[in-house]
């Protein structure tokens, strides 16, 4: 027999590669997505678009779509007013939009009119025969154009101005001060281009009202099914307990599925009116024509250092493209989201940042695609500006961000725009990406490239999210804080029952909120169900979106598995005749003080509260809580990307990709790998080709999955992965929320990259997406000069 | 009109409207919910059968007319005598799904190249995927889960243990 043989593993500690609990059903085909939801008697909605972007409504004539045998009835702005239901608030509360047009439409594509009938291709059928005469306007199609209130968007809010708000944080007059004090600096406006998240199963919904029990049972794709289903009561005045919302598996969602759309909210009008239920699926363009655009931003980034690169101080200055409503899916207080996270993994001494966001003729949205809450602009703009300030200062970009971290010892860090950074440091996971690319190797190639006349490129982002909105104080949507739960059930015979009310769309919480709690409490998590998305069952939560579902919900599962733990610890005492305070928790089981060897399972105090309960507690083994978080938490990365220009086709090839994430406690390292190659995929797809464009007159013109390019396993590069550890310091198992940094750090990395390649060409920046035609121009221009 | 088209091994006979979709015959007289929808255009793949036991093809491209005689199997048809197909168990084994939305599309392209391609290199599995979106996975852990599902099927089946 060996002795050197690798201990087995614990089976019920954190950091485990457990398979997925989940994937049985998926594999099989089996999941159940919401198009698969088909009741008795279900009819169908179908909606009618505004081909204009900005047009006064004339007339709708419905006669033709009544008259096409099987539509039940067509539905219009007017209709829907008639019940109070034209318009709803967005979803801070701050702005209003219209379910269907009345009086005008502001965007093209926009919902126009509602066609329910007895199938799918009935109801779009008669959809085309719904007559809308429009009178067409001129359109604004830019925000700079907006803000000379030349043509004003909105009649229907008091202030006749497409101005929305202005948000600033920071002291201006300092950092003012200090870049014109500074020996260099640098100005660069940079743009995150308008992108859609399209996850691949579109927005759907099956309203379902029941006349027997007056209840409306909501079938969603939903992200937040408890936050839809008290914005439902509020809009409609049902109550609470007669709405039932169900979110069934999703299909991806990446932000999309936050917020209400008027499918949503014409379907189940008309299911509450006809009383029979009624199914809205999206196409592909309505997906990424009418919901949930994301970003649109246009920064300044200013940067002041000394001559020897210590930067003194950061100013960047936004102007944000809103679309035609105020729907961005933002905390109440936080109108431009985390954006003050722009000093990123800095310490500058100065800071300012200001926002103006502006309507405009295009669809409503500003969802945090995979993103919490604008870090993905505030990240992208200052890892870009440290690069062209490196390059400003000739020094090694590198080299810049070592000098300028926060360093290890400042956490908590008190950051100059009011974040109080929980852990990190910054210097190590760098200087392990610089080891594990071979960065000076790569620094002599580009050199002897260059002599070549070659173009090769280094890109790095060492970015620093603010995740895990949020703790009470700060963070609310719609007056509801932004608190998570859980609630755990021990069976008699060991086994458990989990909720939570956070919504996995395909992040895995199956099997690593089981995880979480077979840690807590020493059970097996193969035997821990995970159930999510059912309003009737779950614990309200404000469900999963900004990297929130481990610092929250996780942190909630975690308290309650302890909360259950002290009860079971007095079961101990009592099955051990100890008393509690001798009772440890030890190995996943409890044990006497000064008794060795005597152990008590889980399972065992499991199946001893039902039968032989001690004496002064409550019989059963459950427990709920809700998780108030003291902070956010700053998961961090360094990513390193390499790549080769080649200036006669303005082809990029990514030759590599390296990224190392520190999320903090790792709860199931598979699936943090399994969330960094996506969001990394995402992140190349908004640097290279993702982009909802428009023409000068407002047309949309990226509709559908040709014009709209996700990129395929041809393109998508190789990724290498690795991570350092620094646990949150104030979360139960210091897990700090993984999911959307690499789609945070990316974009800037590959960037920077090209911009090296092209930085002899004399070529500073080109904005996203840096599609072959942008590159093959830039290369071009530059010869020719 | 009417069809006949056997689907995972049974044969069906049913009406069906000209323009009906392969795709929504499979899911919507048949019930057969695996096979998914995911755009207008013939662009994502989550819809791919596979048509006469070695080709794949979108389902969304198709008339359920067109399929008339023709063999269809869908995810539905590839767990055999209760265990699962390799490339199911791969798929698990390399976290090769997320969502799960595209996993049934990926999995009968992924049948259909294992058909004619038993030992695919990478870049061959990655071009044969190439009509195939996925937005969750980045591919990688696909790529890794066909090549997993190649290599245990191309194994020499173990030898009976004697009891
Ligand atoms: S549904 Fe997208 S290709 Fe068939
Ligand atoms: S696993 Fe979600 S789209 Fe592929």
């Amino acid at each position: 027999m060996s002795t050197t043989a690798e201990p087995t593993p614990d089976k019920y500690s954190l950091g485990q590669s457990m398979k997925r609990k989940e994937d049985p059903r998926f594999i099989r085909g089996a999941g159940n997505f919401l198009d698969d939801i088909v009741l008795p008697g279900m009819l169908w909605l179908s909606i009618v678009h505004s081909p204009y972007p900005h047009a006064r409504l004339v007339k709708i004539d419905k006669t033709a779509a009544l008259a096409v045998p099987g539509v039940v009835a067509v539905l219009t702005g007017e209709d829907l007013a008639a019940h109070n239901l034209a318009w709803i608030p967005t979803f801070h509360g701050y702005d209003k939009q219209m379910i269907l047009a009345v009086g005008k439409v502001l965007f093209q594509y926009q919902e126009v009119a509602g066609v329910i009938a007895t199938s799918r291709e009935i109801a779009q059928d008669a959809a085309e025969l719904v007559d809308v005469e429009y009178e067409p306007l001129d359109p604004v199609v830019n925000p700079f154009q907006s803000r000379e209130d030349k043509i004003i968007l909105r009649d229907d809010r008091e202030n006749k101005t497409n101005h929305i708000y202005h948000w600033e944080v920071g002291k201006r007059d300092a950092t003012d001060a200090a870049i014109a004090a500074s020996d260099v600096s640098i100005k660069e406006r940079v743009v995150f281009q308008r992108c859609h998240p399209a996850p691949l199963e579109p927005c759907g919904i099956v309203a379902d009202m029941d006349a027997a029990t007056g209840r409306l049972t909501l079938y969603l794709t939903s992200q937040a099914p408890h936050a839809h289903r008290t914005v439902v009561s509020l809009v409609t005045g049902i109550p609470e307990d007669k709405i039932h919302v169900i979110s069934p598996d999703l299909g991806g969602g990446f932000g999309n599925k936050v917020p209400v759309y008027p499918g949503y909210v014409v379907a189940a009008a008309a299911s509450v009116v006809i009383g029979v239920p009624v199914k809205w699926i999206e196409t592909r363009t309505e997906n990424l024509t009418t919901t949930g655009f994301a970003r649109d931003y246009h920064m300044d980034v200013e940067i002041g250092a000394t001559k020897d690169g210590k930067v003194t101080a950061l100013k960047v200055t936004t102007v944000a493209d809103h679309g035609a409503f105020d729907a961005a899916a933002d905390p109440t207080k936080y109108p431009a989201g985390l954006f003050g996270i722009v000093t990123g993994s800095y310490d500058f001494a100065n800071a300012f940042t200001e926002l103006d966001a502006y309507f405009t003729n295009k669809a409503p949205g500003g969802v945090a695609y995979r993103c919490s809450f604008r870090v993905t602009e505030a990240s992208f703009a200052i890892e870009r500006g440290m690069e062209i300030l490196a390059r400003k200062l000739n020094m090694d970009p590198a080299e810049l961000r070592l000098k300028n971290f926060v360093k290890k010892e400042q956490f908590p860090y008190p950051s100059p725009l009011g974040f109080v950074y929980d852990s990190g440091d910054y210097h190590l996971t760098l200087r392990k990406a610089l080891d594990m690319i071979g960065y000076d190797e790569l620094r002599k190639e580009q050199a002897e490239k260059r002599k070549r006349g070659e173009l090769m490129g280094i890109g790095i982002s060492t970015f620093t999210e603010a995740v895990g909105a949020g703790p009470s104080k700060h963070f609310d949507i719609m007056g509801i804080k932004m608190f998570d739960s859980a609630e755990i059930r021990v069976h008699p015979t060991g086994s458990a029952i989990l909720r939570a009310g956070t919504k996995s769309q395909g992040q895995g919480h199956e099997t690593t909120w089981a995880q979480i709690a077979a840690d807590e409490l020493g059970l097996d998590p193969q035997n821990i169900m995970v159930e999510e998305g059912d309003t009737d069952t779950a614990p309200y939560g404000l469900g999963t979106y900004a990297s929130r579902s481990t610092p929250v919900a996780g942190g909630a599962i975690a308290m309650a598995a302890r909360k259950i733990r002290e009860k079971a610890r007095k079961i101990a005492a009592h099955l051990l005749e100890a008393s509690v305070d001798d009772i440890e928790w030890e190995n996943h089981a409890f044990h006497a003080k000064g008794l060795p060897g005597k152990a008590i399972t889980m399972q065992e105090i499991a199946f001893a509260a039902y039968t032989n309960p001690a004496p002064d507690s409550e019989p059963g083994l459950e427990a709920t809580f809700y998780y108030d978080p003291p902070n956010l938490t700053f998961p961090y990365g360094a990513y390193i990307a390499v790549v080769d220009v080649d200036p006669e086709t303005g082809f990029v090839k990514v030759r590599r990709f390296l990224a190392i994430d520190d999320c903090g406690t790792v709860i199931n390292p598979m699936i943090v790998e399994g969330q960094i190659h996506g969001g990394l995929t995402e992140g190349f797809a908004i640097a290279f080709m993702q982009e909802i464009a428009f023409d000068e007159s407002g047309n949309n013109l990226n509709t559908n999955f040709t014009e709209y390019l996700v990129p395929t396993s041809l393109e998508t590069p190789h990724w290498e992965t690795s991570s350092t550890c620094t646990p949150s310091p104030h979360h139960p198992i210091g897990a700090k929320g993984v999911g959307e940094s690499p789609n945070v750090g990316s974009p800037a990395a590959f960037v920077n990259a090209v911009m090296d390649a092209l930085a002899p060409l004399g070529v500073t920046h080109i904005d996203m997406p840096l599609t072959r035609e942008k590159v093959w121009r830039a290369c071009r221009e530059a010869s020719t000069a | 009109m009417k069809i006949s088209v056997t689907v995972n091994g049974t044969l069906y006979e049913r009406e069906v409207e000209p323009r009906t979709l392969l795709v929504y015959f499979l899911r919507e007289a048949l019930g057969l919910t695996g096979t998914h929808v995911g755009c207008d255009t013939s662009s994502c793949g989550v819809c791919v059968v596979v048509l006469d036991g070695d080709r794949a093809v979108k389902s969304c491209t198709m008339f359920a007319a067109m399929a008339d005689g023709h063999d269809i199997t869908t995810v539905e048809g590839l767990v055999q005598g209760g265990k699962l197909h390799p490339l199911q168990q791969a798929f698990w084994d390399c976290h090769g799904l997320q969502c799960g939305y595209c996993t049934p599309g990926m999995l009968m392209t992924s049948y259909a190249l294992l058909k004619h391609q038993p030992n695919p290199d990478e870049p061959a599995i990655r071009e044969a995927l190439a009509g195939n979106l996925c937005r969750c996975t980045g591919y990688q852990n696909i790529v890794k889960a066909v090549q997993q599902a190649a290599a245990e099927t191309n194994a020499p089946a173990p030898e009976p243990v004697a009891t």
